[in-house]
């Protein structure tokens, strides 16, 4: 268990660093969480008030959480693979889930910056006040959120050890999840029949948890149902990486080549 | 006893064709390969590019799965008891990829220990030894993007070795790094099995396999082709004759004509900058100096001579005979 923790620690630091060091994704870091609460801001400014506006400040900044998961799960199977270090992640003794829950972590905690600047850049240019109802339950709904995104990244980070194209596919759900998890309009105005999808999905709880923190509401069934989730993903990412591990070193393509 | 078993491994490799009709096709890559390594002995597997030693090696690393045969290390399967074959093998793949380009040498072993479960009071003290074995120390805080290949190639020894297993696999290590740097890293091959480790190592050099092997197998086409000590191995073209021909642009119908000679066993071509060296194994007894240059009319010959075998004559006569 100490091992696990340990190497879930330095898996999460060396990502970080790892990211911190390509100019291209600190710059995308910053920069996708400002376009995505500018358009939301534009998009709502004229029609609500105070609150509505940092109800979509909130879904935006989940936009940037879910975007900068995304981005991770995709970009680290993928970078493993070209850069040859996939195979040697996957034949050591330490099962890969393991390794691969630091970098998936990683990638969600920077997405939590998505959060501050899109707040900063509401409050900055357009004026959208910020008064926490909940600050002990905003500081409990963040690492919830980030916990269960970031399993949720390990899910879909699995399917790229099988197939080497996968990254394309994770990159179109974006879109979809914006809409499905309620970021941009609530789940309410959705058809009945995405209701299931938006319920197990991990960025609808927690912009709920957040967004409930924020307003006022009860954040803590929220809050509780991104830990359940969490637990799911793992419990899905524990037996997917194992099978489709197997199925790799069955089908050869853990290598580019 | 035998630490690595091979037991008529194959590996079956499927792949497509065409873009709008595709068609699949199976690659038989490994056939039927079977070899053996004896505790602390250093085995050479040589053979051409794309004769598959590296599938095999990674067949043999739990990397990938056999379609059929079976692979043993210290006794364990490979497929059925892959994690426990994990924590007794170290491995070393050639070239300048498999480490993370952005971190340091020390974070790159830091995180690799940790994989291998190197308990962490033990791990300052090995990275440093290692560091210090395979001639990084102080440079381990810069970023493994601005190492040299022959950096990158000692950190990956060093990486390979963090766990101190028994059992290490080399595919190809010295490729690409420059000759000094190579007589470094065959300095640290060879003081491997001198501290009792049992090493495999795939190489198509020569006279790498020569002076590092206890014994070696030949493989080309996914088939070992004759296995013994190098010393077994040149014997079995010890009586026969090498000619050698500097050329100067022969025609592959010249080489075709040598080739059918009769006694001729063996013809290879070596690029010298702007002449070529013909090299025609002949034959026990046989004097075919003439008879090779008569094929040769029309092409300007520069020296001529002849030799003893080497191993590489014994390697290439078994190769180009598959």
């Amino acid at each position: 268990m100490l091992h696990t923790l340990r190497m879930i620690r330095i898996g999460w630091i060396l990502q970080l660093k790892t990211m911190a060091r390509s100019g291209f994704d600190v710059m995308q870091a910053v920069v996708t969480p400002i376009v995505y609460a500018s358009i939301a801001f534009f998009l709502y400014r004229r029609g609500g008030g105070a609150e509505t506006l940092l109800w979509v400040s909130l879904g935006a900044a989940f936009m940037g959480l879910w975007a900068s998961t995304l981005w991770g799960a995709g970009n680290t199977i993928q970078r493993q693979r070209s850069q040859q270090t996939l195979e040697f992640t996957i034949a050591s003794p330490t099962p890969f889930l393991v390794s691969l829950i630091g970098t998936s972590l990683a990638s969600s905690t920077v997405g939590l910056y998505s959060l501050v600047a899109t707040l900063a850049w509401g409050r900055l240019l357009f004026g959208v006040p910020l008064e926490l109802a909940h600050p002990f339950l905003f500081a409990l709904s963040l690492p919830a959120a980030v916990l269960s995104l970031g399993l949720l990244g390990i899910v879909m980070a699995a399917m790229l050890i099988l197939y080497r194209y996968a990254y394309a596919l994770a990159n179109m759900l974006e879109y979809p999840i914006w809409l499905a998890a309620g970021l941009l309009a609530p789940i309410a105005l959705l058809p009945d029949w995405v209701h299931p999808i938006s319920y197990a999905l991990a960025p609808t709880w927690g912009a709920r948890a957040v967004r409930e923190s924020v307003l006022g509401g009860s954040p803590l069934f929220a809050i509780g149902m991104c830990l359940a989730l969490a637990a799911v993903y793992l419990v899905i990412g524990y037996f997917f990486v194992r099978n489709f591990e197997q199925l790799a070193r069955k089908r050869a393509t853990l290598a580019l080549s | 006893m035998n630490v690595v078993e091979a037991i008529d491994l194959r590996r079956t490799y499927k792949t497509t064709t065409g873009t709008i009709r595709r068609r699949s096709l199976e690659v038989e890559a490994v056939r039927g390969v079977s070899f053996s390594i004896a505790e602390g002995e250093l085995f050479g597997l040589l053979g051409p590019n794309g004769a598959s030693k590296t599938t095999t090696i990674k067949m043999l690393i739990t990397l990938l799965i056999p379609t059929s045969g079976e692979a043993r290390v210290l006794g364990h399967d490979v497929v059925k008891d892959a994690r426990w074959v994990r924590q007794r093998i170290g491995y070393v793949f050639g070239g300048d990829r498999g480490l993370y380009e952005r971190l340091s040498a020390l974070d790159n072993l830091r995180y690799f220990a940790e994989l291998y479960g190197v308990e962490p009071r033990k791990q300052k003290p090995r990275i440093q030894e290692l560091l210090d074995l395979v001639g990084l120390a102080g440079r381990e805080k810069e970023r493994v993007e601005g190492y040299s290949r022959g950096m990158r190639q000692r950190l990956h020894i060093a990486r390979g070795l963090l766990h101190d297993p028994p059992v290490v696999f080399l595919d190809e290590p010295t490729i690409g790094v420059d000759p000094v740097g190579a007589r470094e890293l065959r300095a640290t091959i060879a003081s491997l099995t001198a501290s009792g480790k049992t090493v495999l190592l795939t190489t198509h050099y020569m006279f790498e396999a020569d002076a590092l092997c206890d014994r070696i197998a030949v493989i080309a086409d996914g088939q070992i082709v004759a296995q013994g000590t190098p010393q077994e191995l040149k014997a079995g073209v010890a009586d026969e004759s090498v000619v050698e021909v500097e050329v100067f642009g022969v025609e592959e119908a010249s080489v075709e004509r040598v080739k059918a000679l009769e006694g001729v066993r063996a013809v290879t071509i070596e690029e010298r900058e702007q002449k070529q060296l013909l090299i025609v194994q002949t034959a026990p007894g046989l004097e075919l100096t003439h008879a090779i240059l008569s094929q040769l009319n029309g092409t300007s010959v520069g020296r001529v001579s002849s030799r003893e075998p080497t191993l590489e004559d014994a390697y290439v006569q078994l190769v180009t005979a598959v």
